[in-house]
C-alpha cells in the first residue's frame, strides 16, 4: 500500500458565519490575512516534514483558487520547496488544473524541475478544476474537456518525445518546443487523476491505464465506479487490481474518544462528509458548457426537483445521495447531489444552520466519511473501509477546520506511529498492493474474459 | 413555449456540411431572425405580427442545443461568417434582418464584413460593443432561471414573459438553456460578449438603414452601448423605451412592433 498525508492548507481564520452564508468560494478577501496565511503556510511544510519524518510514504498536495478552502493556489510553489525539504516521500500533485493552467508546455517544465529536485519522488496528476476555478482564472469552460484532453496530450510528449518540434493543436500552438527541464523518472512520472465519480474521467483513466483515487466519496457509490473502471478496463483488454485504485479519508485521532470527536466535528467546515458542496454556490460550480452532455440532464433533473435543496449552500448537503436508475447514473447522481447545495438564493439564519451541520455530524460519521477517535478506535473503521474498497493508494485526509497547529500535529503523530502500522499489515494481508509493486494495466483478464471487481459492498454488511 | 405549428415549419439546410434547421414562417419577402442567448424562444406576438409581412427566416444557431455544435467555430465572428454563406448558398441576400442581443451582435459582424447582405437591419439590445458606461452582465455567473428574469425589467406585468418558456423550469427546459449557455461561453467567454475590433470594422456599414432599440433599464446589456452602436453606424437610428429592460420585444411589444413597422416599410 501507498500511504499518505493530505491536507487543503484551509485558511483557518475565515469567519464561519461568511462559510455558512456564501460557502467558501466567493467570500471577500478582505477576511484574509497574510500574516497569518503565512504563518498556516509554514506550519502546512512543516507538517509534510514531520510526517516524512514519522513514516507516511507520500505527501499530497492539490490546488484551488479564490477560497478559504485550500490556500494553495498555486500547487506547484509548494511541490517544488517539498521537493528540496524532504528526502524520501512522494510528493503526490492531485491534481494540477489542466484546463485552467494556460501554458501546458510551462506546466510540463515546472513538473519536471520539481521531479529532478527531488530526485524522482515526483507524482504527478491532473484535474479539471473545480466550476469556481474557471471562473477564478478566466478559464472558458465551454472547452474545459477539450482543453484537458489537448493538455494531457501535450506535456506527455513535451516529456517523451525529442525536440525540438513544432505543435498546431486546436487550443495551443508552440512553434517550438525543446525543454530542458525533463522528468528523471522514465518515461515520466506516475499519473494518477483524483475525482469525485465522474464516470467519463473514470473511464478516460481506465483507458490510460490511470489509478483513480476517489476524494472521500460515498462508499456505495464508489463501489460502482470502481466496476466501471473495471469494464473500461476490460475493453482495453487487462483486468484491475488494487494499483488501479485510491480513496482519500478524513481520518482524526486524539488522546481521547471525546476530544476528537469535539475537534473533529469542526471538520464539518472542512470538508467532511459534505462533499463539495460548501465549495461554492450552483452558479460557480456549474458553469455553462464545463459538464457533458450527460451530466448536464442529470443536472437539469436534479434542479427540477422542488425538493432541491435551498438557503444555505450546507443545507441538505447531508444525507442526500444514490437516485434510481443504472449504476452510472446513481454514481453521477450523488456527485451531484454534494456538490450542487442551493439552488435558489434566500435569506440563510446562521444559528439554525451551523447547529443543522453539527447535527448531522453522527450521520456524517456512520456513513464512515469521517472516522475519529482513538487510534485504536479508529482502525477497525479504516480496515472495513478498506475491505470494500480494496485501494492500493489510501490518504489520510487531516482535519482541515478552525482547529489549532497542536492538535493537528498531534493527530500526525498518533496516525503515524500507531495508525498507519497497522494499515499496512492490514493493506499486506488483504493483498492491497500499489502502482509502485504493480504497474497499473498489466494483469491478465481472466480466462473466461470477465473481469473481477475490486471493491464489494459485501464487507459492509458484517 | 408559445409555439404554434400551423404557423412555422422547420427546414433543414447544410451549411459547410452543418445540417443548420431554420424555423420559417410567415409571407412576403424574407427577413433574417437571429435569437438570443438562450436559443429561439417561440412564436411571440412581434413575431406573428411580423410574419404578416416577411418570410421569417430564424436559425437556430449551431451547438444551442437543435442544430448541431461545429466544432471549428469559436467567436461570433465565424458563426457571423457561416451565415453569410448560408445567405449567399441560398440566394437570399441581400433580405432584412432583426438580431436580439447575442443574434444582434452576429448581425452586426455581419454587417461590418459584408453590409451589402442586408437590406435593413433591426439590432435589439446587442451585445457586442463594450458598453461605454456599465457592464454587459455576466450571465455565466447565474443559473439560467435568474438569467431569465434579469433580462426583462418587470416579469409580473410582462404578459408574455410566462408564455416565453412555459412558466415553470422543466429538466428539458433546463437542459435546453444550458446548451445554448455553453455553446455562448464557447463563442463569448473572453473578450466577454463583445469584439474590441467590432466599433472599428462597423464604419463600413454607414448608411445601411440601421434600426437600433433599447430599453432604458436593460441590466443585461447597458443602454450606453446603444450611443455606441449608433456613433459606429453612421445614419442609424437609436429608439429607447423606458420602462423597460432587455427583451422590448415582449416588453413593449405594441411599440416594438408599431417602430419597426414603420422602419421596413418603404
Amino acid at each position: 500500500m501507498h500511504l499518505m498525508y493530505f491536507t487543503e492548507r484551509p485558511y483557518r481564520h475565515v469567519p464561519n458565519d461568511e462559510v455558512i452564508k456564501n460557502g467558501f468560494f466567493g467570500i471577500p478577501n478582505k477576511h484574509f490575512d497574510s500574516v497569518k496565511g503565512s504563518q498556516l503556510l509554514n506550519e502546512y511544510l512543516d507538517e509534510k516534514i514531520l510526517a516524512e519524518q514519522l513514516g507516511f510514504d507520500g505527501v499530497m498536495l492539490n490546488e484551488h483558487h479564490d477560497t478559504a478552502f485550500c490556500m494553495g493556489s498555486v500547487m506547484n510553489v509548494e511541490a517544488a520547496i517539498l521537493a528540496r525539504i524532504t528526502e524520501r516521500v512522494k510528493i503526490v500533485l492531485l491534481g494540477n488544473p489542466l484546463p485552467v493552467v494556460g501554458n501546458p508546455l510551462r506546466l510540463a517544465e515546472e513538473l519536471s524541475l520539481i521531479d529532478m529536485i527531488s530526485r524522482g519522488r515526483l507524482v504527478t496528476g491532473w484535474v479539471r478544476g473545480a466550476g469556481s476555478e474557471q471562473f477564478a482564472t478566466n478559464a472558458n469552460p465551454g472547452y474545459n474537456r477539450e482543453y484537458f484532453n489537448e493538455a494531457h496530450d501535450l506535456v506527455v510528449q513535451a516529456w517523451t518525445r525529442p525536440g525540438p518540434w513544432r505543435y498546431e493543436g486546436k487550443h495551443f500552438h508552440y512553434r517550438f518546443v525543446d525543454p530542458w527541464a525533463l522528468p528523471i523518472q522514465k518515461p515520466h512520472p506516475p499519473i494518477w487523476i483524483p475525482g469525485l465519480l465522474s464516470p467519463e474521467t473514470v473511464i478516460w483513466c481506465a483507458q490510460h491505464k490511470y489509478p483513480y483515487i476517489a476524494l472521500a466519496t460515498f462508499l456505495e457509490p464508489t463501489v460502482e465506479l470502481w466496476n466501471i473502471y473495471r469494464d473500461a478496463a476490460a475493453k482495453e483488454g487487462y483486468q484491475v487490481g488494487p494499483e488501479n485504485f485510491g480513496y482519500l479519508q478524513k481520518v482524526f485521532v486524539a488522546e481521547t474518544e471525546e476530544k476528537a470527536h469535539d475537534l473533529a466535528k469542526w471538520d464539518m467546515f472542512g470538508g467532511a462528509g459534505i462533499g463539495y458542496s460548501l465549495f461554492g454556490k450552483p452558479q460557480w460550480m456549474f458553469p455553462p458548457g464545463y459538464n457533458s452532455k450527460d451530466a448536464t440532464r442529470r443536472v437539469a433533473r436534479q434542479f427540477s426537483d422542488p425538493s432541491s435543496s435551498k438557503g444555505s449552500p450546507f443545507a441538505n448537503a447531508v444525507g442526500g445521495g444514490a437516485g434510481n436508475g443504472s449504476a452510472t447514473e446513481r454514481v453521477a447522481a450523488s456527485q451531484i447531489d454534494y456538490r450542487t447545495g442551493a439552488w435558489q438564493e434566500e435569506h440563510v439564519d446562521v444559528e439554525a444552520t451551523r447547529k443543522q451541520i453539527f447535527d448531522t455530524f453522527p450521520q456524517v460519521e456512520r456513513a464512515m466519511q469521517v472516522i475519529c477517535g482513538t487510534p485504536k478506535s479508529v482502525i477497525p473503521r479504516i480496515r472495513k473501509v478498506l475491505e470494500v474498497l480494496r485501494p492500493g493508494i489510501f490518504g489520510f485526509w487531516q482535519n482541515d477546520g478552525p482547529i489549532s497547529a497542536e492538535a493537528r500535529t498531534t493527530n500526525i503523530r498518533l496516525l503515524a506511529e500507531e495508525v498507519v502500522p497497522a494499515v499496512r499489515e492490514i493493506g499486506k494481508e488483504l493483498g492491497l498492493v500499489s502502482p509502485f509493486e504493480v504497474q497499473p494495466g498489466s494483469r491478465k483478464l481472466p480466462a473466461s474474459g470477465i473481469p473481477e471487481s475490486v471493491g464489494s459492498l459485501a464487507p459492509l454488511a458484517s | 413555449m408559445a409555439d404554434d405549428t400551423k404557423e412555422w415549419r422547420e427546414e433543414s439546410v447544410s451549411v459547410d456540411g452543418t445540417n443548420l434547421i431554420v424555423v420559417k414562417g410567415g409571407t412576403g419577402r424574407p427577413m433574417l431572425v437571429l435569437h438570443d442567448e438562450l436559443g429561439h424562444p417561440g412564436w411571440l406576438k412581434w413575431t406573428r405580427a411580423m410574419a404578416r409581412r416577411r418570410t421569417l427566416l430564424i436559425p437556430l444557431h449551431p451547438g444551442f442545443g437543435r442544430t448541431e455544435r461545429a466544432e471549428w467555430m469559436m467567436s461570433i465572428r465565424d458563426l457571423a461568417g457561416f451565415y453569410a454563406r448560408y445567405l449567399k448558398e441560398n440566394g437570399l441576400a441581400p433580405l432584412d434582418v432583426i438580431g436580439f442581443s447575442l443574434g444582434g451582435w452576429i448581425a452586426a459582424e455581419m454587417a461590418a464584413s459584408n453590409p451589402g447582405q442586408f437590406r435593413k437591419m433591426i439590432l435589439v439590445a446587442p451585445a457586442g460593443i463594450r458598453p461605454p458606461s456599465g457592464n454587459i452582465l455576466d450571465v455565466f455567473q447565474l443559473m439560467a432561471p435568474q438569467q431569465l428574469m434579469a433580462s426583462v425589467y418587470d416579469p409580473p406585468n410582462t404578459p408574455e414573459f410566462p408564455e416565453l418558456f412555459g412558466g415553470g423550469m422543466s429538466p428539458e427546459a433546463f437542459e435546453m438553456f444550458e446548451d445554448a449557455r455553453a455553446q455562448t461561453a464557447r463563442l463569448a467567454w473572453t473578450p466577454y460578449m463583445h469584439n474590441p475590433t467590432l466599433p472599428h470594422l462597423l464604419g463600413v456599414a454607414a448608411g445601411l438603414p440601421t434600426l437600433i432599440v433599447w430599453g432604458r433599464q436593460d441590466a443585461v446589456v447597458p443602454a450606453s452601448a446603444g450611443d455606441a452602436y449608433r456613433a459606429a453606424i453612421r445614419g442609424a437610428r437609436l429608439v429607447t423605451f423606458d420602462n423597460c429592460g432587455h427583451r422590448p420585444e415582449i416588453e413593449k411589444s405594441a411599440e416594438f412592433i408599431r417602430e419597426v413597422e414603420a422602419f421596413l416599410a418603404d
